[in-house]
């Protein structure tokens, strides 16, 4: 049911795409609404860096913005506001800055509650090294798809006596068959070759074993793309030996939590690394995953790097792959010449500044 | 019905323990009977040579125990070897093979172990060998010391730091089951006994090896009651450590930054999972699972192993292993039996080696065979008997 929701959407996308290419000479028709969550600390300043961006580069992006904090609903339920979840349900399409979470009893986290009130069950992270952002990696072109709402983060959890915890980890056959469908099917549509599905399945071995069981059953159906399984343990081990072995893995949530933040240290960090999660009915939202850096919150100093290539994800996920292309080579070769860069990235400039740069790059392509 | 599930593997594991043994004596190989007749003090030590049990394990292991047994010849090393073959995937695992690599453990509290490889497909029973070895024996502490071998060149070098990780409970517990069609529950136990024991091995540890920091590794932001009770338990033991410093980390940034600069930790401690997949992703900074020897202790045995546990089947018969890891750790065996002398004399010949490098396997970029590596290895040992 899911695979069919996901198929439709993904013909809705590819029927966009060929008609932006078809009428590429009249800019005006297919204007996209997408919401804008700015999200807290530095959060303004690089959404701001972001639209200026896209304006650059005459994307047909159309903004709503809104602001996203958890506020008790009927019945003392947490929720979002109504107008920030109107606009999602519009829209579909999400862009979203680092959110805080207030430290109070029972509050819940703020992307908790956005992964629960869209279904957002897919977090995608591609990690491509950046040429001229030297880390000890190279080569480094992989994509982590993670299953984002059961497995180890149930958030069921039990004290049986004193002293003796019970955590539960919940694995589901419809959850892993619709994460392991997503997953081959962004292999399919991002021109990528092989799907690596990371388990533990030899210690936990029903868990494990039906996500496993469920990734190899939908690899028969696309025997276009190469399927293989690897133990979490190996692909740890490997991963920082040769990363350039792996091209889409597929895993339950916390190895998924684990594995691409492992992966964004390979090329560099949260701060230049992007992240989509991917919901049901169609919805997607895009995000940078690093903190709200309050400390750097308001001085022009931030970094919006993260935030921009997950822009640009989103560009491809709604088909609009030229102008994603346009403001990623733009971007790239804004950190590849090293004249104008944020601090976290060894240069002096002002986040308007390297927003700047990346704006003229983009206006000189046309 | 979780419960009753958790007791009833207790049950198991306590009647395997006191279970009847005699039943199984005549079965058991005559060296073994023998090392039961010694005297209780020393029973190892009879004509002055240490007996040590060893399980080969599965994949490669047998190859790298033949280094470590050639070796050991070439050196005149006082140790002679129990071997037990205890294998699922090779159809030699049962209870009674258990029991004898068990009985010898007891009298030699000393062994050297390869993995035990578990096969993924599920038969019934959740607990492997493997696992149910490491919980006869309670083997809860696996420590693994990453150090960059100087010679070989990795993307991060002169590292140095130690993993120890609590390897008897929490994503292991192997207690599993299907509460409807096509949904699975797989409990991960937390204990605070357990959690105090680990945390107070790492404090001892750090204290006795003169390192000043011991981070703690968890996802306490998600499990908060079971990640949570293993921090809780960390930050009283640490308390009692007033000159070792203590941090806790969250395990997803602790392997970015372990990819990012490894060089900010020392010790670190953590559940079982984490443990595996630290252990995994730090040997890969130093040159991967053939270079990193590691152990596991309980409070009575030790148990001398690879830091990174694979069995490596798919180099099985075609000598091209890397048994560096396993003579390291065979090194530090005879350290813990207190011959300092024949731990160094090996020790020192395997890095020298490997500082040449002239003698590589195909791991480290070379050509070279495991026989060539044990040649070159037996070559260097500074002291050499004559025969």
């Amino acid at each position: 049911m899911a695979g069919n929701a996901w198929r439709s959407m993904l013909s809705q996308v590819v029927g966009v795409a060929s008609r932006t290419t078809l009428c590429s000479s009249s800019r005006s028709r297919g204007i996209h609404t997408v919401t804008m969550i700015p999200g807290d600390g530095i959060g303004p300043e690089i959404s701001s860096a972001v639209m200026k961006i896209f304006e650059a580069a005459k994307a047909p992006i159309q903004w709503e913005e809104r602001n996203v904090t958890a506020i008790k609903g009927p019945g003392g339920k947490w929720m979002i506001p109504p107008d920030a979840k109107e606009s999602m349900d519009q829209s579909k399409i999400g862009l979203k800055g680092p959110l805080k979470t207030p430290i109070a009893a029972g509050h819940p986290s703020m992307n908790l509650l956005l992964r629960k009130t869209f279904d957002l069950y897919a977090n995608v992270r591609p990690c491509v090294s950046i040429e001229g952002y030297k880390t000890p990696y190279t080569d480094v072109n992989l994509v982590t798809i993670r299953e984002n709402t059961e497995g180890e983060y149930s958030g069921i959890e039990h004290v049986i006596v004193d002293g003796v915890v019970q955590s539960i980890k919940l694995i589901t056959e419809d959850a892993s068959r619709r994460i392991a469908e997503y997953a081959f099917e962004y292999a399919r549509n991002n021109q990528r070759s092989s799907v690596t599905a990371v388990h533990k399945a030899n210690i936990m071995r029903m868990s494990d074993g039906l996500f496993l069981r469920k990734c190899r059953e939908v690899a028969e159906t696309y025997k276009d793309i190469k399927f293989t399984e690897m133990y979490l343990d190996t692909v740890c081990l490997n991963m920082v030996q040769d990363p350039t072995q792996f091209d889409v893995l597929v895993m339950p949530n916390l190895y998924g939590d684990i594995l691409s933040d492992l992966c964004a240290g390979l090329i560099g960090g949260l701060g230049v690394t992007p992240s989509g999660n991917i919901g049901a009915n169609g919805v997607a939202i895009f995000e940078s995953v690093h903190g709200t850096a309050p400390d750097i919150a308001g001085l022009d100093m931030a970094n919006p790097t993260a935030l921009l290539l997950s822009a640009v994800m989103m560009l491809r996920h709604m088909g609009l792959h030229e102008y994603g292309k346009k403001i990623e080579t733009a971007c790239f070769d804004t950190i590849r010449d090293k004249k104008v860069l944020t601090k976290d990235l060894g240069g002096n400039s002002k986040c308007s500044e390297f927003t700047a740069d990346i704006c003229r790059r983009v206006v000189d392509m046309d | 019905t979780m419960a009753a599930a958790l007791r009833g593997s207790l049950l198991t594991l306590v009647k395997g323990l006191a279970g009847p043994r005699w039943q199984q004596m005549p079965l058991r190989p005559l060296s073994v009977s023998a090392g039961l007749c010694a005297p209780e003090t020393s029973p190892a030590r009879a004509d002055a040579t240490f007996k040590v049990t060893m399980v080969p394990g599965d994949g490669v292991g047998p190859e790298l125990m033949t280094a470590v047994k050639d070796v050991f010849k070439a050196g005149d090393v006082p140790v002679e070897f129990e071997e037990f073959h205890l294998s699922e995937v090779q159809n030699m695992a049962s209870e009674e093979k258990l029991e004898q690599v068990l009985t010898s453990m007891k009298t030699n509290k000393v062994a050297m172990k390869g993995k035990i490889h578990t096969p993924m497909e599920y038969k019934g029973e959740l607990a492997s060998y493997e696992m149910r070895l490491r919980r006869k024996l309670d083997l809860f502490a696996n420590v693994v010391h990453v150090n960059s071998l100087p010679g070989y060149n990795t993307r991060h070098n002169n590292l140095d730091l130690v993993i120890i990780r609590e390897q008897t409970e929490g994503e292991y517990s192997s207690l599993e089951h299907e509460s409807v069609p096509g949904v699975i529950e797989c409990l991960k136990i937390i204990t605070r006994v357990k959690s105090r024991r680990i945390a107070k091995f790492a404090f001892d540890y750090a204290t006795k090896k003169g390192r000043s920091k011991v981070t703690a590794v968890h996802k306490a932001n998600i499990m908060k009651l079971a990640d949570g009770l293993f921090l809780q338990c960390c930050a009283e033991i640490a308390e009692l450590y007033p000159k070792i410093k203590y941090e806790t980390i969250i395990i997803d940034n602790a392997c970015m930054q372990l990819v990012q600069n490894p060089y900010q930790f020392d010790v670190l401690v953590m559940p079982n999972l984490y443990g595996n997949i630290i252990d995994n992703l730090a040997a890969g900074l130093v040159g991967g699972a053939g270079v990193v020897p590691g152990e596991s202790y309980s409070a009575e045995y030790a148990v001398f192993e690879t830091g990174a546990r694979h069995p490596f089947a798919q180099a099985v018969g075609r000598n091209i292993a890397n048994p560096t890891a396993m003579l390291l750790s065979a090194a530090n065996m005879l350290k813990h039996l207190n011959l300092e002398y024949h731990s160094q004399m090996v020790s020192d010949a395997v890095k020298k080696v490997i500082k040449q490098g002239k003698v590589r396997t195909r791991d480290l970029g070379g050509y070279c065979t495991t026989g060539d590596f044990v040649h070159a290895v037996v070559d260097n040992l500074r002291f050499r008997p004559r025969h």
